[in-house]
């Protein structure tokens, strides 16, 4: 028997040689990009982009404290709870389209190419930018945050409708089989069986988008649909950098609190 | 029960007593349900006082949503020539953002994970890091980039980069601090310096996930990149926004549809993709 040697180098030198394989990949890789840096151009502002950086962190760093602390409906507590409404309010809306639909498309519920059809359907809906769901419904209910709280409700379709498809997938259909069994009626089969298995997990969806909404609100404000994003914009736009440091700073705050807040409740309807 | 293990919840509402038929008691504590439907119901009306959500404008103009929406078909078929360059555009800008920001994040995220650095404060640094970084809407860090590097595809591209830093890079550290330390160990006891055995255990562990991780996120930055275009950060949104500005809704139908079969063609050939990988 012969003699094994346990250095690292020795031990290492004996790898499987993939280099071929890795070079095919990273040549496939450098190919990619830079066939998509040759789509990269800007219309250069003539060399000043150091000084444009310098002036918006300056600006973004030194907030302007007195909308950060007023409470009237031009301050920054005002906008951040009606940004919380639309997110919430969204949520909830998104949450009472997409379980339909989700039912729908989920395959061990309905026949598979009704299934395939619903799916394509809910893919469809998240295709649209949601910018254009916002041009949209402001024909519907006018400028605000009404038109903003329909938006984020059908951006959050896609995703809701993808995660409670896979929850209803995974459904143990022995519970329902014993609980027949038991002599359950079809009423009392969804109160026990059905409802406990997809609840946890339905909610933690549900929060985790609502996260995800008070992120994305910014989207709406451009084009006038309500929350914190129009005077976030406008105050870009108008290079008005200390307010954009106030308005980013207090949505900053709120996030990472909800997030946090957020993380939390998952953790616990995960144990259950 | 101990009087000390109820909350302050089951102190208000007292847990129901069942007497077994072994003459033992036990307790069942009262459901939350209706707390939870109470805040969520408080939750809702305040919502939609604040938002101004009416039943009946919604019932009574809701046609108006699908005026928009009828209008583009039938799309403008001609008009797709005049796609393809922003519909490249956006593909490749998310390429190179997304495959940017998963490599600028990978240094990022072994520091701060918990496993390999060990001191608490640098690793409690570059979280926040993280986590500051991914609450910055999109949006702003292409309007910011656009005022730095003038308008078009780059501004977009940064942006697309510093949201993939951020999304990847805290599921990447997440990952390193659940990885088996077992053969990191191995090889440090082996004499190999830190970065090497970093580079032999941990590396080839994280490696599939953190792929299908970035793969799952150029998916979403593809639909994402496409809003970018409405501050003028290049790519599809250009194109969307002027078209809708001046109402010729069947380009703009013209325009969904090429993004929709982008999108699934790029879905499918990264879940694909993601499937190989684990």
């Amino acid at each position: 028997m012969t003699e094994i040697k346990l250095t690292p180098a020795e031990t290492l030198s004996k790898e499987p040689k993939k280099w071929i394989a890795s070079i095919f990949v990273a040549l496939i890789a450098l190919f990619l990009m830079l066939w998509s840096g040759s789509a990269l151009e800007s219309n250069s502002t003539g060399g000043s982009g150091l000084s444009v950086a310098k002036g918006i962190v300056l600006g973004i760093l030194h907030p302007t404290t007195d909308i950060l602390f007023t409470i009237q409906s031009n301050g920054v507590p005002y906008l951040l709870l009606e940004t919380m409404c639309i997110a919430f309010l969204g949520t909830l809306v998104g949450a009472v389209i997409s379980i339909p639909l989700a039912f729908l498309g989920a395959g061990n519920i309905v026949p598979k190419p009704v299934a395939v059809l619903f799916r394509v359907v809910v893919m469809a809906i998240r295709t649209i930018p949601s910018f254009v769901y916002g041009l949209m419904f402001i024909m519907v209910t006018g400028p605000g945050a009404f038109a903003g709280l329909l938006t984020m409700s059908v951006c959050s379709i896609g995703m809701l409708s993808k995660m409670f498809i896979e929850t209803i997938e995974d459904l143990d259909k022995g519970i329902l089989e014993s609980l027949s069994a038991a002599g359950c009626n079809t009423f009392d089969k969804i109160r026990y069986g059905i409802i406990p298995q997809l609840m946890p997990s339905f909610a933690s969806t549900l929060i985790y988008r609502f996260d995800m909404n008070l992120r994305d609100a910014t989207v709406l404000g451009i084009v006038g649909a309500g929350g914190i994003g129009a005077p976030l914009i406008f105050a870009m736009n108008s290079y008005r950098w200390n307010d954009v440091g106030a308005i980013l700073l207090g949505l900053v705050v709120l996030v990472l609190i909800v997030e946090w807040f957020s993380s939390r409740l998952r953790t616990l309807l995960m144990r259950g | 029960m101990k009087r000390s293990e109820l909350g302050i919840y089951d102190r208000i509402f007292k847990p129901y007593s069942y007497t077994l038929p072994n003459g033992k008691k036990v307790d069942e504590k009262r459901s939350r349900l209706p707390m939870v439907l109470l805040i969520l119901l408080l939750a809702t009306i305040v919502s939609g006082e604040v938002t101004g959500f009416r039943i009946s404008t919604l019932v009574r103009r809701i046609n108006y949503f699908f005026v928009m929406l009828f209008d583009m078909f039938p799309p403008d078929w001609s008009y797709m020539a005049q796609v393809w360059t922003p519909l490249w555009d956006t593909i490749k800008m998310s390429l190179l953002g997304s495959a940017i920001g998963a490599v600028l994040c990978v240094p990022f995220a072994v520091l701060s994970s918990s496993n390999l650095v060990k001191q608490k404060a640098v690793t409690a640094f570059f979280k926040f890091f993280f986590s500051v970084v991914r609450t910055l809407p999109t949006l702003v860090v292409a309007l910011i980039a656009t005022y730095v590097f003038g308008l078009g595809t780059l501004a977009g591209t940064v942006a697309i980069a510093v949201f993939t830093f951020a999304y990847c890079g805290k599921i990447l550290y997440e990952q390193i601090e659940t990885v088996d330390m077992g053969s990191h160990e191995a090889l440090e006891a082996l004499g190999m310096g830190r970065l090497s055995a970093i580079r032999y255990s941990v590396w080839p562990q994280v490696l599939p996930s953190f792929l299908s991780t970035v793969l799952f996120c150029f998916e979403g930055n593809v639909r994402y990149a496409s809003i970018l275009g409405y501050v003028g950060a290049g790519g599809l949104g250009l194109i969307l926004n002027e078209k809708i500005g001046w109402r010729e809704y069947s380009r703009v139908g013209m325009i969904l549809i090429a993004l929709f079969v982008a999108v699934v063609v790029i879905e499918t050939l990264s879940s694909w993709l993601r499937s190989k990988l684990t």
